[in-house]
């Protein structure tokens, strides 16, 4: 740190926080990936084989097992998304722009699966693959938000602009976090209340709700450890970039 | 320190505007935003007959009548008023009586509704079928009549 062109400084002051970030990912790592294999063999054997079938829906309850974490992740993952643009946009935290780009894609999945696994219980139970009513509507909106902001923060040459541009957009989107969340309470749809958040006892019995947290837990840490491979990959692939800039310029 | 207070308030600001802008927009469409209408509904505000719709409720129990062709009669209730429903056609799996239906379909002069399309509604209780068993034996809870379960036996 003997530099002394206040331009220099700056530019290592920008890299010095995604260093830090590497090495502390890099140690967390291995934890997140291991419990993340404990939780998803845990879950899903109790999904699959120990938890009882429902009194009404028979075996089709096991569904629920992944379309509910997965539509829990959906709203979790975009709420990172979210704050991670709000914080680009008010304190230019470079970091922050990478981690909203890598978890778009993740976040577009996790709501595939749910709308997809929605789509498949819903044909044997409701009758209906799909139907037009304000919860799958607004997931569904959710779903172009995630393809929407991956279009349009990959479609500058500048990176970072294209970036603050998905953050404005990603910022947007938030109103639809609440109205997937209340639509059940506010209007009529389909699509049953949820059976969980609710305050005091769940609406779920104790030999299928502990998979279904198992399962969340698991899908949260799935979350994490494709975050951390995505950020990581991105930052070396910057520094590659950087270091090729230095090259040509030292020639 | 100001640029970036200016920022947040900028930022703050846009998502209050959108807010509002959110509330306004569903509450001015919030009729539109109903999936189906209930019994109590139609008895409030009588659509025109023949005006393509969905009413939802809970299938009435003691009310279901088959033909014998193919053909259903049953009556949608949520327990205020109820509503007759003709149907013809393949009843989903979980339709039985006391549990929760979404049918489409025209409302006649006479108040009948003719349906040309019924979705079982599924609520939100889940558990294994000798608890619901058991909760039905100790006559704590029937679940036939279209009420979900007592508090706690989610446990």
């Amino acid at each position: 740190m003997t530099d002394t062109t206040t331009a220099r400084s700056a530019n290592l002051h920008r890299l010095a926080n995604p260093g830090r970030f590497l090495r502390f990912a890099d140690r967390i790592y291995p934890w997140c990936f291991g419990t993340m294999l404990l939780a998803l063999t845990a879950g899903l054997v109790g999904a699959l084989a120990l938890s009882p079938a429902d009194y009404q829906q028979g075996q089709s309850v096991r569904i629920m097992y992944v379309h509910v974490p997965a539509a829990w992740m959906a709203l979790f993952v975009y709420l990172n998304l979210a704050l991670a643009s709000a914080s680009l946009l008010i304190w230019r935290h470079p970091l922050a722009g990478v981690a909203a780009q890598a978890s778009a894609p993740i976040g577009a999945a996790f709501t595939f699966l749910a709308l997809a696994t929605g789509s498949l219980w819903g044909k044997p139970m409701w009758g209906t693959w799909w139907v037009w009513d304000a919860r799958l509507t607004s997931v569904l909106i959710l779903f172009f938000l995630y393809l929407g902001y991956m279009a349009l923060s990959n479609a500058f040459e500048n990176e970072e602009r294209g970036r603050r541009a998905g953050a404005v957009l990603a910022l947007v989107g938030v109103v639809n976090l609440p109205i997937i969340k209340f639509s059940v309470d506010w209007w009529n749809t389909l699509h049953q209340p949820a059976s969980v958040s609710r305050i005091g006892t769940p609406a779920i019995h104790s030999s299928m709700l502990w998979p279904l947290l198992v399962m969340a837990l698991a899908f949260t840490l799935f979350y994490v450890v494709v975050l951390i491979l995505r950020m990581r990959s991105e930052l070396l692939a910057a520094r590659l970039r950087a270091l090729g800039r230095l090259a040509v310029e030292g020639r | 320190m100001t640029r970036k207070r200016r920022r947040m308030m900028v930022v703050g600001l846009g998502l209050l505007c959108l807010g509002a802008a959110a509330a306004l927009a569903l509450t001015a469409f919030e009729d539109n935003l109903l999936f189906f209408y209930s019994p109590s509904d139609l008895h409030s505000e009588a659509p025109p007959p023949g005006r393509m719709l969905r009413i939802g409720g809970i299938v009435e129990e003691g009310s279901l009548e088959r033909d014998g062709e193919g053909s259903v009669a049953f009556r949608v209730t949520d327990f205020a008023s109820t509503v007759p429903v003709t149907y013809r056609g393949i009843l989903p799996d979980l339709f039985r009586e006391g549990q929760g239906v979404v049918a489409q379909g025209r409302l006649t002069d006479a108040g009948l509704f003719q349906a040309e399309e019924v979705l079982a509604r599924h609520d939100e209780n889940y558990m294994p079928s000798e608890v619901a068993d058991a909760l039905e034996r100790a006559g704590v809870w029937r679940p036939e009549s279209g009420e979900g379960p007592p508090r706690g036996s989610g446990g």
